[in-house]
């Protein structure tokens, strides 16, 4: 008997450090990409990750727990030859009790915090910028209300101050991402949803559309951009501005703005404070182009934004992204190298 | 006789054959109906995931396009949902539920086979729209308003709509079934506790169909309104709440994960007994455990709706009610780990997979508490975290069970072996190349994965992963290959299977394998819970003298009376078929679609009345 539950207890201590080990090892397998959420960087995905952690390791006991003792019998009461018959024992009703009380114990601890965290979600922080985000199949628009920004694929904040995001849907639902810096919040037509967050660390943080919403789904990605203060105000007051005149010294842009304003694309895409031979580019089904040469990315985040690419995609964004709402307008290579451009320069 | 020359002879034996199984009623015969129907959608669910994995095993990959994609997502988890583990369920229903009573049906033998034909057509409806390239895209649990006309213009999703709508009456037909059979038709001396669990964890989920069925379908009756005539209940510029849809869908939901794997918990609970050699650990907590699941699954669906934004109440009501079921299927487990300890436990196939699923659907288990916290869940919903988590639930779960059901019974079922070195082969495949698949993606959960993309970018620190579960998957596939072959193989040259292979506790076992058609020669009466196990080794005084009968045989088989056969069920199934179709040629603006749809009423009709007067002796 001594012997045996010396052999046990070195066994059980093997399998804990093993699993430890494991465990520990493991993470190093993953973290460190753009969407990881195991560093964040943002007060609510901090609060998550500070509640998710203690979960896992309450986890791990109880996987621990029933694994081994799994293990173990499986093992040690193997029918051997010459095995006795086991004794036909039919329950246990201290054990059964104790078995319900001890994971209602532990499922307790897990809910106080949860609703209280929940509670806390749900308040608006009393300071702080507000964002409405609109999620469109697929792509995001950022307004900025009070300043008259309308931005896509890109939504800048400052750092250190809530961000409080309305978030609303044009047509099903969405739902809005950034992992490394909040949670999940569904984008439900005709309802008003929010969220904030507090960014803590200055750099670009990639988000990602998260429920099913049709064939490009997969490519409704966006950056969040944190900045100081200083820089977001910088960014704000540019954006605010209407499009920068086209030097006429760039003369493949300046073709590329006639093209523009003829081709059809002024009925989806707005240029605020541009006038071609009368025609206004006020179309507010596509991205808001007025400063589209300053992102980083395009449609979705499915390119990055350069002249190259822009030409690619207005020449043919249906090969780009299978299915996306913007039709193919028939534009030749050239013609779309002159657009390109064009949008190019609209910094 | 003597005039019909031998080539006649086998023509018409053939034919007979078929007939026989077309027109059968027999409960034995429609489980294994129920069975090779549901592996061979398995098996076309199968092939569906090993293209999803094509596809995401590498960045920017261009197998598949995102249209196909879509279908392929949404088509696994339907039929591995729809035509795949709840037939799977249904095929032991059926085979089962009788010979674990002491019964020799079931109590509406032509409604059984009804409910099997549309079963069988519901889902050929679904299937036939990869003929037409219209396979459902929006989802398996089809999310409003992305299902309405305005942005799902084509069949695909009718297709969806009427197929599960066919499933739906074949599931609450074969519920109430079940449910009258076992209320009314157990042996005497069979009270309510002394069931076999599986019998009982089989009358729970019979419940939770008939309640949570008709809550999917008032929801798809508004969706077709919507997209065929016009009404506006998912429409947002109405001022419709598309969340409705959702609230109908997961009422139905989450029950309806408690319907995949209620049953299974019922397997395990007659597997680990028979190979432990001692009774179920803590039975009436197992039985009770398994209706306070039922009841309170009735009451978790909006933790599948915490990001939906229904307020910080009622997600912290659901949390909690979430985090109450966790406690019933924990005291499960416990009573799982209690049969093993102590026992005398024999390595076979069967036991291996039962253990396996304790295991694995532990770990599905733990996930899940995770996502009762809301805050955790705001990160892990529509995340690979979610998706290792139901496959842990539904794969190492239900399947787990369900394939060491189908070792367990098979002898019974076919009335020889499967090979159980090769079992035991599959076993240690399987539970490895799951893991291998499925694991990983918890820590792509983390890496911040969505569910449900047909591409991502290099960079995003996902390609290893992608590329591991991807092989494990190709792994997991070729060791389900080598079930297959196990399982055919053994129909004809697996060992012949006596009686009781396993020295088994239960009726089913008292009867040969496999059974006769009348299935008890003699109707049994019980006087103990593991009935045979007391007839073989009781020391019971009233079970002595059935001890030295074990094997009752009867004189004249044509003194039992049984349920003629009958084809009508098979119309009556036809005609919902005709119905279903015809809707879907509507949505497609075929003119003949109402002939079609009228033709099936009339079918339909047909059939109801044929069966209704045909004599039943
Ligand atoms: C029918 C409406 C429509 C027309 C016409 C149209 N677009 Fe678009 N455009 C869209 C939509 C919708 C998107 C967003 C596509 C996506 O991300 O899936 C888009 C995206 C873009 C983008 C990417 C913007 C960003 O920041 O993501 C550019 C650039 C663009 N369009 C240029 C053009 C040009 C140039 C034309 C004319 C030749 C044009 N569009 C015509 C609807 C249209
Ligand atoms: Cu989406
Ligand atoms: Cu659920």
């Amino acid at each position: 008997m001594a012997r045996g539950s010396g052999w046990l207890k070195r066994a059980v201590t093997g399998a804990c450090v093993a699993l430890l080990v494991v465990i520990l090892g493991g993470c190093s397998f993953f973290g460190g990409g753009p969407q990881s959420v195991n560093h964040p960087a943002g007060s609510n995905m901090q609060t998550i990750w500070n509640l998710f952690v203690p979960i896992f390791w309450m986890s791990v006991v109880v996987f621990a727990i029933v694994q081994g003792v799994l293990l173990y019998s499986v093992i040690k009461f193997r029918r051997k030859p010459g095995s006795p018959e086991p004794y036909p024992t039919h329950g246990n009703t201290k054990l059964e009790i104790t078995w319900t009380i001890i994971p209602a114990l532990v499922l307790a601890v897990i809910t106080v915090p949860t609703i209280a965290t929940v509670t806390d979600f749900a308040k608006k922080p009393d300071t702080g910028i507000t964002v409405q985000v609109v999620g469109h199949q697929w792509w995001w628009e950022f307004d900025y209300p009070g300043e008259q920004v309308v931005d896509a694929d890109e939504m800048h904040v400052p750092i250190g101050v809530p961000v409080y995001v309305e978030l609303r849907s044009d047509d099903v639902i969405h739902s809005f991402w950034i992992p490394k810096l909040a949670g999940k919040q569904d984008v439900v037509p005709n309802q008003h949803n929010h969220l904030w967050f507090t960014a803590n660390e200055l750099g670009t943080f990639r988000g990602q559309c998260a429920e099913f919403c049709g064939e490009q789904h997969a490519n409704m990605a966006f950056t969040v951009v944190v900045q100081s203060q200083a820089d977001y105000d910088a960014w704000l007051a540019h954006n605010k501005a209407p499009a920068v005149a086209i030097p006429s010294s760039n003369d493949l842009a300046m073709k590329g703005q006639q093209v523009f304003f003829t081709a059809g694309c002024v009925g989806c895409h707005t240029i605020s404070g541009m006038e071609v031979n009368g025609v206004k580019a006020l179309g507010d089904v596509g991205p808001n182009l007025t400063h589209v040469g300053s992102r980083t990315a395009i449609a979705g985040e499915v390119l990055p934004l350069t002249q190259e690419n822009l030409a690619k995609w207005v020449h043919n964004p249906q090969a780009v992204k299978p299915g996306t709402l913007m039709p193919n307008l028939g534009l030749t290579q050239e013609q779309a190298n002159q657009v390109a451009a064009f949008l190019e320069s609209l910094k | 006789m003597a005039q019909v020359t031998t080539t006649q002879q086998g023509a018409q034996y053939r034919r007979s054959i078929i007939w026989e199984w077309i027109t059968t009623v027999d409960h034995k015969k429609i489980g294994i109906l129920y069975l090779f129907t549901s592996l061979f959608f398995f098996l076309i669910g199968g092939i569906l995931a090993m293209m999803i994995r094509t596809q995401l095993i590498v960045p920017d990959n261009t197998f598949l396009g995102p249209a196909t994609y879509n279908e392929v997502f949404t088509m696994h988890g339907t039929i591995m949902i729809f035509l795949a583990v709840m037939p799977l369920n249904a095929a032991f229903f059926n085979f089962l539920i009788p010979l674990q009573i002491g019964a020799r049906d079931v109590a509406f033998p032509r409604l059984n086979a009804f409910s099997y034909w549309a079963f069988l057509f519901g889902g050929l409806l679904i299937l036939s729209s990869f003929l037409f390239g219209a396979a459902p895209n929006a989802g398996w649990f089809g999310y409003a308003n992305l299902t309405t006309l305005t942005y799902s213009p084509g069949i695909n999703v009718d297709f969806w709509i009427f197929g599960l709508q066919i499933l739906g009456i074949a599931s609450v037909a074969s519920a109430l079934n079940f449910f009258v059979t076992i209320i009314n038709m157990r042996a005497p001396g069979m009270r309510m506790m002394r069931m076999p669990v599986f019998t009982w964890m089989s009358l729970v989920t019979a419940v939770l169909l008939m309640l949570a069925i008709p809550s999917l379908t008032i929801g798809l009756v508004e969706l077709t309104f919507d997209r065929y005539f016009g009404t506006l209940f998912f429409e947002p510029n109405a001022g419709a709440s598309v969340v409705l849809w959702q609230h109908l869908f997961w009422i139905f939901g989450h029950p309806e994960v408690y319907i995949m794997v209620l049953p299974p918990f019922g397997m395990i609970s007659e597997i680990l007994p028979t190979f432990s050699r001692k009774p179920l650990f803590g039975y009436p907590f197992v039985v009770y455990s398994g209706i306070a699941i039922g009841f309170l699954s009735f009451g978790v669906w909006a933790h599948h709706m915490f990001a939906v934004g229904l307020g910080p109440v009622a997600n912290s009501v659901f949390a909690t009610t979430t985090m109450l079921i966790a406690i019933p299927t924990g005291v499960k487990i416990f009573n799982w780990l209690g049969t093993l300890w102590g026992g005398s436990i024999v390595i076979k196939t069967p036991l291996l997979f039962a253990a396996g699923f304790v295991g694995m659907f532990t770990i599905g288990g733990i996930s899940g508490v995770m996502h009762a916290s809301v805050p955790v869940d705001y990160w892990q919903t529509d995340s690979y975290f979610v998706v290792a988590h139901f496959h842990y639930v539904l794969f190492g779960g239900s399947l787990m069970a369900i394939l060491g059901g189908i070792y367990y019974w098979y002898p019974k079922m076919f009335g020889r072996m499967m090979n159980d070195k090769l079992g035991k082969i599959h076993f240690w495949t399987v539970l490895i190349a799951f893991n291998m698949t499925f694991f990983p993606m918890h820590f792509l959960g983390i890496d911040g994965m969505p569910r449900r993309i047909y591409t991502y970018p290099d960079g995003m620190g996902w390609n290893f992963w992608n590329m591991e579960e991807s092989i494990g998957a190709y792994f997991l596939g070729l060791s389900m290959l080598l079930f297959a072959y196990n399982f055919i193989h053994s129909l004809r040259s697996g060992e012949i299977a006596p009686a009781d292979p396993w020295d088994g506790r239960t009726l089913e076992w008292s009867i040969p394998s496999p059974p006769p058609a009348y299935n008890f020669a003699v109707v049994p009466t019980v006087t103990s819970r593991d009935e045979f196990w007391e007839m073989k080794y009781g020391s019971n005084e009233q079970t002595a003298d059935q001890k030295t009968n074990l094997n009752p045989t009867v004189e004249d088989e044509r003194h039992i009376h049984l349920p003629p056969p009958s084809y009508f069920p098979l119309i009556a199934a036809g005609g919902l078929l005709g119905m279903g179709a015809g809707m879907v040629m509507h949505g497609d603006g075929m003119a003949v679609s109402w002939y079609i749809f009228g033709a099936g009423i009339l079918v339909l009709a047909f059939g109801l009345f044929g069966w209704s007067f045909e004599p039943n002796h």
